[in-house]
């Protein structure tokens, strides 16, 4: 909605407000620009600049555990992503398609809560049951710990993408003789599609970024990059961290930039 | 002719048309559900009953629950001072939070949406989204290291003398939350308030109303589910915020999180950690069904 | 005109949604072969639940659908054949218009040479020649809804279903599409059922049509007959324009008004039965004086006080005393008089113009 001449605010609350603006971008920014500023320097002690160097770069390469994180935290978020993107598209289809079926409202309940439950909590909740069921830990539980959560996200993000649509489009598909699975296929996935890659894209990030689930879950030498990361951090602050730092924050940016082009096919 | 290859007579009640149908319809949408049914089920629901169960555990030597002595032991505890105290400052600290970011992040969303062009309010948005998108850990590590001895703010501070080294203090933690959980607060309330009709505020100020009294009135309260989805998608990551007080904070200032998280670590009692996450799920489950009771449909 | 097979058959179709809520209620209705067949009434009225069940997107609660004498039972749209033009179009916006028209075709597996040539003629027969590659979102509202059309139509269904098609649609251009609609149906011959809540739109296009009222159908007949001889006050006031006057039934043939005017009209109620009087304003004429007009007519006196310029007709509201008023249309051409407000004048009207109506 564009804003009418009406509307217009006060010159001194307009002024406020734009400082306001520009002051929360730079709280946002300033902190992550330092840390990328600092991973170039030359200095053992993190926050002192001792000339442009890399070689903190250099050692994160021939970090073998770091390597072996990264690795996991790849693994891990590949095939987390993928399974809760399916099932949490079918759990949306389920919520906004169908009407009436057997404990649609129970359904309706379970399915949110993960969302509304702190990390810490859920991690307890995971582990408590790893251990009680005997399952190994290592990658494939915490796998299964980041598809209980991320369900619920990407089934949120496809159910608001569905409400959009006018049901009236899959009308018109049977209408035209398609059955059930190519009308899907051919009308109804084509256009929530940036909902479900959105939804994917959202549990990509969340399953990249776990810190406590994946802690609690995890087996020896199965830990990611953020756990590793947060276990550097509590032992010894070096500006090796920011190396690793900064390119987890290159990787965040390809990401936004990469939903934001799939967001403007629409 | 038509009555012989009907259900029956015609006019006269042939459900058995509809209820088929329906009855088709209701086992493809059961379907549809079931992966996450069963996933949740199995990875979210038992989990939960398991936790409830173990808080009536005894804590064995290892600190495992052992199931045999039942008892209420880690229910009592928390009833300890320490145990309130430390449940009274992270609910302290996710309220003065949730506040902090609504009222920033509210002036922040607003002005955002009222950028006249869209490419201005389009651009803006990914400015904010970088930072969000990036790593929570990368954040909160960017704290430390600004409020460090050699840091930044600190020498800031004391080139001001307003404050000294503020790393491992009550302070640094606030601040990390805030940083951290600010775009949460700013993206939804920025769908809400980007969505509203404005035809509707300048009906108002046409009705007298001032620019103030027009906020107020009309699109405060017009935006009220981007408060509302915002407030939750702060407060309750705060309340269990875990990774913010253990990087910014110290002994003194032990939140929630990191209390339970050392339930299951150094101090080696299960159940008791059992019962606190089943106290805040209480709490959660709670609060969202009454939630939905007022109304809300969705989040 | 048309043939005497039945293409569409209702028999106490009835649809209740929920508990309580009778969407519609015991409409038997026979639509036949070649007709172009309109199921008007206002919002709410059943009509497009009627028609979702012809399609097979709603199944009712009790009755039976049969098109061309097959039971259609449970089958699901996809299985029936007929095709609905739907009143947002339901354009699939991320193909462009010719994979849109052969999306029935490529479902029904029809080979590509086929689906090739059909796709071509349905574009060709809706004049949007050229247009086969662009998207929908590229198109204006008369393209989309003819895209619409074509895609229904390519299929060969043996009945057409369209659910408002032009309500989105300015006035000329809902006209022009009136008629091009019409001459499609007759090139192409088959059914076509029409729903409209615009009376004027289904008196045009329509061979019969069908009112329907708060779930039930009120009449069915052909478009004069509906306008003429309403079966009751309901259809007289939906369908055109209508002056109603209360009063009560003096003798067969004759009707009292409120202000003790004896007017002669159709009347089908006993003496004393309280009775509206309906009559359409172009058959009232006005006169300036008595001796004016015509003898053996009726023939009441009153005031014009309100004159209202439509372009192709004038509307005067007569004030004719207790009784009501009168609306009166006079056509504008050069010979009628013109009347001004304040002007005495006497409201004339054949002895059969008014129906009474019983309340």
């Amino acid at each position: 909605m564009t804003l009418h001449e009406g509307v217009t605010t006060g010159r001194r609350v307009q002024r406020l407000l734009s400082f306001n603006g520009w002051l929360v971008f730079a709280f946002l920014y300033l902190p992550i620009l330092v840390v990328v500023v600092f991973s170039f320097s030359g200095a053992e002690n993190v926050g002192i600049w001792g000339g442009f160097s890399v070689r903190w770069y250099e050692r994160m390469l021939g970090n073998g555990p770091l390597l072996n994180a990264i690795e996991n935290t790849l693994w891990v978020a590949l095939w987390s992503t993928i399974v809760s993107t399916v099932v949490g598209t079918a759990a949306a289809l389920a919520l906004d398609r169908y009407r009436r079926w057997v404990g649609r409202g129970t359904f309706d309940a379970v399915l949110y809560m993960p969302v509304i439950i702190p990390d810490v909590t859920m991690a307890v909740m995971l582990l408590l049951w790893f251990t009680q069921i005997g399952l190994p830990l290592g990658r494939g539980s915490i796998i299964l710990a980041h598809i209980a959560f991320n369900i619920s996200f990407v089934a949120i993000v496809v159910r608001a993408r569905l409400g959009n649509m006018d049901p009236a489009m899959e009308e018109a598909a049977a209408d035209l003789y398609a059955g059930r699975w190519q009308a899907f296929r051919r009308v109804t996935l084509p256009l929530i599609m940036p909902g479900v890659l959105g939804g994917g894209l959202l549990a990509l990030t969340l399953s990249l970024d776990d810190v406590v689930i994946t802690s609690f879950v995890q087996g020896p030498g199965s830990t990611t990059l953020p756990v590793h990361v947060f276990g550097l951090i509590r032992r010894s602050v070096t500006p090796e961290i920011n190396a690793v730092s900064t390119i987890m924050v290159t990787a965040s940016m390809v990401l936004v930039f990469s939903s934001l082009a799939i967001q403007r096919r629409e | 002719m038509l009555d012989e290859r009907s259900d029956g007579l015609p006019g006269k009640a042939n459900p058995e048309l509809e209820r088929r149908a329906q009855r088709r319809e209701s086992w493809r949408g059961f379907l549809h559900a079931v992966p996450a049914y069963v996933y949740l089920i199995v990875f979210f629901v038992l989990p939960l009953i398991v936790v409830f169960v173990f808080s009536f555990a005894s804590r064995g030597r290892t600190g495992r629950p052992n199931l045999e002595g039942w008892n209420v032991d880690s229910w009592t505890r928390l009833t300890e001072p320490l145990v309130t105290t430390i449940v009274t400052r992270s609910v302290v600290m996710a309220i003065i939070n949730t506040v902090a970011c609504l009222v920033i992040g509210y002036a922040f969303a607003y002005w955002i949406a009222t950028r006249p062009k869209l490419s201005t309010r389009n651009l803006l948005l990914v400015l904010v989204l970088i930072p969000f998108w990036s790593n929570f850990l990368v954040r909160t590590y960017a704290w430390r290291m600004l409020l460090d001895s050699d840091g930044y703010i600190t020498q800031l501070g004391e080139l001001t003398g307003l404050w000294g080294r503020l790393l491992f203090t009550l302070p640094a933690v606030f601040i990390g939350l805030l940083y951290g959980y600010l775009p949460f607060m700013v993206l939804p309330l920025y769908a809400a308030i980007e969505r509203i009709d404005w035809s509707l505020v300048e009906a108002g100020r046409d009705l007298y109303a001032s620019g103030t009294r027009a906020f107020l009135k009309i699109t405060l309260p017009l935006s009220r589910p981007g408060i509302i989805a915002g407030s939750i998608l702060v407060f309750i990551p705060s309340l269990g915020a875990y990774v913010t007080p253990d990087i910014l904070g110290g002994a003194k200032t032990t939140l929630l999180g990191n209390f339970i998280v050392t339930q299951f670590g150094a101090a080696r009692n299960w159940p008791f950690g059992s019962a606190l996450s089943s106290a805040i799920l209480i709490v959660m489950v709670l609060a969202t069904i009454l939630y939905f009771r007022s109304g809300a449909r969705t989040i | 005109m048309t043939g005497g097979t039945v293409a569409v058959g209702l028999r106490g179709v009835t649809k209740v949604f929920g508990e309580d809520v009778i969407a519609v209620n015991d409409v038997d209705l026979e639509i036949r072969d070649g007709e172009f067949f309109s199921l008007l009434g206002p919002s709410g009225c059943g009509k497009t639940t009627t028609l979702r069940i012809i399609a097979g997107l709603e199944f009712p609660t009790r009755g039976s659908v049969q098109i061309y004498g097959e039971e259609m039972g449970l089958r699901p749209p996809n299985k029936r054949p007929v095709n609905t033009v739907f009143q947002s179009y339901a354009l699939f916006p991320h193909m462009n218009v010719e994979d849109n028209v052969a999306f029935g075709l490529r479902m029904q597996k029809v080979d590509d040479a086929e689906v090739r040539r059909r796709t071509g003629e349905a574009i060709e027969l809706v004049r949007l020649a050229g247009m086969g590659k662009r998207k929908p979102n590229a198109l204006s509202g008369g393209q989309q809804q003819r895209v619409a059309l074509a895609r229904a139509l390519v299929n060969q269904p043996k009945v057409l279903l369209l659910d408002e098609p032009l309500g989105a649609l300015d006035l000329k251009l809902r006209q022009t599409m009136q008629l091009e609609l019409k001459d499609i149906q007759s090139e192409v011959g088959i059914s076509f059922v029409y729903v409209t809540h615009d009376q004027e739109e289904a008196l045009t296009m329509s061979d019969r049509i069908a009112v329907m009222n708060e779930g039930e159908l009120v009449q069915v007949g052909r478009s004069e007959d509906i306008y003429e001889s309403p079966a009751n006050l309901f259809v007289a006031g939906f369908v055109g324009d209508m002056v109603f006057l209360p009063g009560e039934i003096a003798e067969a043939g004759t009707v009292r008004l409120a202000g003790g005017e004896a007017v002669r009209a159709r009347t089908s109620s006993a003496p004393g039965t309280g009775i509206t009087l309906a009559v359409r304003p172009e058959m009232l004429h006005l006169y300036g004086d008595r001796s004016d007009a015509p003898t053996g007519r009726n023939a009441i006196p009153g005031i014009v006080v309100r004159k209202i310029f439509y372009g192709e007709a004038l509307y005067y509201e007569i004030d004719i005393g207790t009784s009501g008023a009168f609306d009166v249309r006079v056509e504008n051409v050069p010979s009628a008089k013109r009347w001004d407000i304040g002007d005495s004048v006497i409201v004339d009207f054949h002895l059969e113009a008014a129906t009474a109506f019983a309340e």
